[in-house]
């Protein structure tokens, strides 16, 4: 009987992505999957090449798994978060502006110029718009598109805002949270420069998307990656530059906020196809 | 998260936030808590609401929220994770931190970890093949390398450069022709230890440490040495194609013990017999000097080396047979060659005789075959404490290369 055998794709979003899963390939070879991975450019043909069957796994923004969800319900089917990260879970997004902005409060950026990272950035453009949408501030946007299909995960966007927020390009400035700690410890952001003047509810990131039902193979590669320990030195490298500690059973409830702006900003129809107008990935 | 939490510790940060180093009274809190222990984290800074759980997101604790009615300065409580201690586990140490109770054969993932440190497991394996302790200690190598260490001195100033002095032109273009001579032996000198400073395992490393300031040693001796040949005139002396030859199968050597024998016991400790000679009929202050420096370094440069192999001969009793067969390998390898540069021989005499006179010449080839002598002598003295009996000594002293070094 053959192994039980998966094919993940993943986006190429920075040269470490095939560092990590060559590492986690042969570790997953030596627990008895026959596992390997291909590398997309861009996060939509990963989704679509999922859906369509030609491979079993993508490692997935929280904007490809939406699209992943509502391409499958178009086809008739269903797509199920095999695992995320446990620094996957219960992120924010914030709005700053700088210390001196006579801006104190969400209500005050009523009429301001908002840097955001790229177009399709779930944590430093749809959600935090999405927030201030809801909130009933309308802004003015200037978006700040670095590597555009990659969903954000390239930081450039988003550091591109914060270097205009402190040159006084834009008003207040869009970012994940983790990001407005790293620019102030890196110090693209000096570390009293900034104010918080919005933060978003907690939402969820990347996720494993998997069709359903799962494959064998699907089943013992969940199963191996949950048992990945952080005590294991053969890993633990590759699960520092992945930016893990333990991967967590995947969860599907903290993607609403983003559904919403999605569909608020026309990103993706609800058949999946995409319908934002200036996204060329 | 509603009422207030259990917690186990409790930390206040003050005004104090995370883009200043607030990470390290969290992290020193929870240092102190078990897995699962709750810690209370207070603070005045308005990002810590924003900062203090992305951090801890980083480091896989968890974070649990106050009521949003607690008026408190509480931030939040985190929940200590298990990464910190996960990363620590099958850590071990590398070796003791002094050089007592050192490892037979410390592994190579030891790599280049600090002797004595905690080293996380995994990393790469460091390919140092001179890891034998028996192959590459000696017990008084720290202590050696404490003396070399103290004794460096700065050729700048420990020569007295600019004493008034002037020689006949030949007896200047003598010195010229010896210090030519010991700038080249100095220069094998050094890329001897050269190359086996990098295989040895860093768990040994106040022999790197001592070898590292032989070098320094070997480095300074080719400065001073060419400084003094080039303090009158513009021109280096000759170099015969035989002394090269010399001082190339020396360098050539691969075997770290054999290295070590034919240079350090062998070789440098002729030098130490040669630059006494010439610190003794040395012409002028500057020469006298610089014998003088050099003369002290080697002396250390010998001890390590006798130590070293004493210590190996003790253990592997087949040491000498190595020994012995290096020396026959290196004579056969030169026996076709002429040996001393015939100019670095004239020299030697001329600065020995002292003057043009028949009989002064006369008493300053006396002084150089007594040179000789003392060479052998002191060779001999050496194989036997290496455990060689007196009349095998003579035998293989007598086929050390005759350029000395």
């Amino acid at each position: 009987m053959p192994a039980p055998a998966v094919l993940m794709g993943a986006v190429a979003y920075d040269p470490k992505v095939v560092t990590i899963w060559e590492g986690f390939r042969a570790w997953l070879r030596g627990r008895g999957l026959d596992f390997d991975f291909v590398l997309y450019s861009h996060y939509e043909r990963q989704v679509e090449d999922l859906v369509a069957g030609r491979i079993d796994a993508a490692w997935n923004s929280p904007l490809a798994w939406l699209r992943a969800e509502r391409l499958a319900a178009a086809s008739g089917g269903t797509v199920s978060a095999l695992t995320m990260r446990d620094t996957d879970r219960d992120l924010t997004s914030v709005v700053v502006v700088r210390a001196d902005s006579p801006l104190r409060q969400v209500e005050d950026l009523s009429g301001s110029l908002v840097g955001v990272g790229s177009v399709d950035s779930p944590q430093a453009t749809l959600i935090p718009l999405g927030h201030l949408a809801a909130a009933g501030v309308e802004v003015d946007v200037r978006r700040f598109d670095v590597g555009v299909g990659l969903h954000g995960d390239h930081i450039g966007g988003e550091r591109d805002a914060a270097r205009a927020l402190m040159a006084k390009e834009v008003d207040a400035a869009c970012m994940i949270d983790a990001n407005h700690l790293a620019f102030v410890q890196e110090g693209t952001l000096p570390p009293e420069g900034t104010r918080i003047v919005a933060q978003t509810a907690r939402y969820d990131h990347c996720n494993m998307t998997v069709r359903d039902p799962a494959s064998a193979g699907v089943r013992l590669f969940g199963t191996l990656l949950r048992g990945m320990s952080y005590a294991d030195p053969e890993v633990r490298p590759l699960l520092d530059l992945e930016g893990l500690t333990a991967w967590e059973d995947g969860r599907t409830t903290g993607y609403d906020a983003l559904a919403r702006a999605v569909d608020a900003s026309g990103f993706y129809a609800a058949d999946g196809r995409v319908t934002a107008a200036d996204y060329r990935p | 998260m509603t009422g207030a939490p259990a917690t186990d510790a409790e930390v206040h940060l003050e005004g104090l936030g995370f883009g200043r180093g607030a990470h390290l009274l969290v992290q020193r809190a929870l240092a102190a808590l078990p897995p699962g222990g709750r810690l209370a984290v207070s603070g005045r800074d308005p990002t810590l609401p924003v900062h203090l759980p992305a951090w801890c997101r980083s480091r896989g604790h968890r974070v649990e929220w106050p009521d949003p009615a607690d008026r408190s300065e509480l931030v939040a409580v985190v929940v200590r994770g298990t990464a910190d201690d996960d990363r620590w586990f099958g850590a071990e140490r590398a070796g003791p931190a002094l050089p007592s109770a050192l490892s037979r054969r410390p592994p190579p993932r030891w790599g280049l970890g600090a002797r004595g440190a905690l080293l996380e497991a995994g990393g790469p394996e460091a390919r140092f093949d001179l890891d034998e302790r028996d192959l590459v200690w000696a017990d008084v190598a720290p202590k050696l390398y404490a003396q070399a260490a103290a004794r460096q001195w700065d050729p700048e100033t420990a020569v007295p450069w600019d004493d008034a002095f002037a020689l006949p032109a030949d007896v200047e273009a003598a010195v010229v022709q010896v210090m030519t001579y010991l700038v080249e032996n100095e220069q094998a000198a050094l890329v001897v230890p050269a190359r086996f400073v990098g295989r040895i395992h860093p768990h040994f490393r106040e022999v790197m440490q001592l070898l590292a300031v032989q070098m320094a040693d070997e480095a300074r001796h080719m400065e001073v040495f060419s400084r003094r040949a080039l303090l009158r005139g513009a021109a280096l002396g000759t170099s015969s194609a035989g002394g090269r030859q010399s001082l190339f199968t020396l360098v050539a050597e691969s075997d770290f013990a054999l290295a070590s024998f034919l240079l350090s016991v062998l070789g440098e400790g002729s030098f130490v017999d040669l630059l006494s000679f010439l610190e003794q009929h040395a012409p002028d202050p500057v020469t006298r000097r610089v014998c003088w420096l050099a003369m002290q370094d080697e002396r250390r440069h010998v001890v390590f080396g006798m130590a070293h192999l004493e210590h190996q001969a003790s253990v592997d009793p087949l040491l000498r047979d190595r020994l012995r067969a290096a020396i026959h390998r290196r004579h056969d390898a030169l026996v076709d060659t002429a040996g001393l540069n015939a100019d670095v021989f004239d020299a030697l005499v001329v600065l020995a005789a002292g003057g043009w006179h028949p009989d002064d010449v006369s008493a300053g080839f006396e002084q150089v075959q007594r040179l000789h002598h003392v060479m052998d002598q002191g060779r001999q003295r050496r194989l036997v404490r290496l455990g060689f009996r007196p009349d095998e000594a003579a035998a293989l002293s007598a086929l050390h290369t005759r350029n000395f070094m």
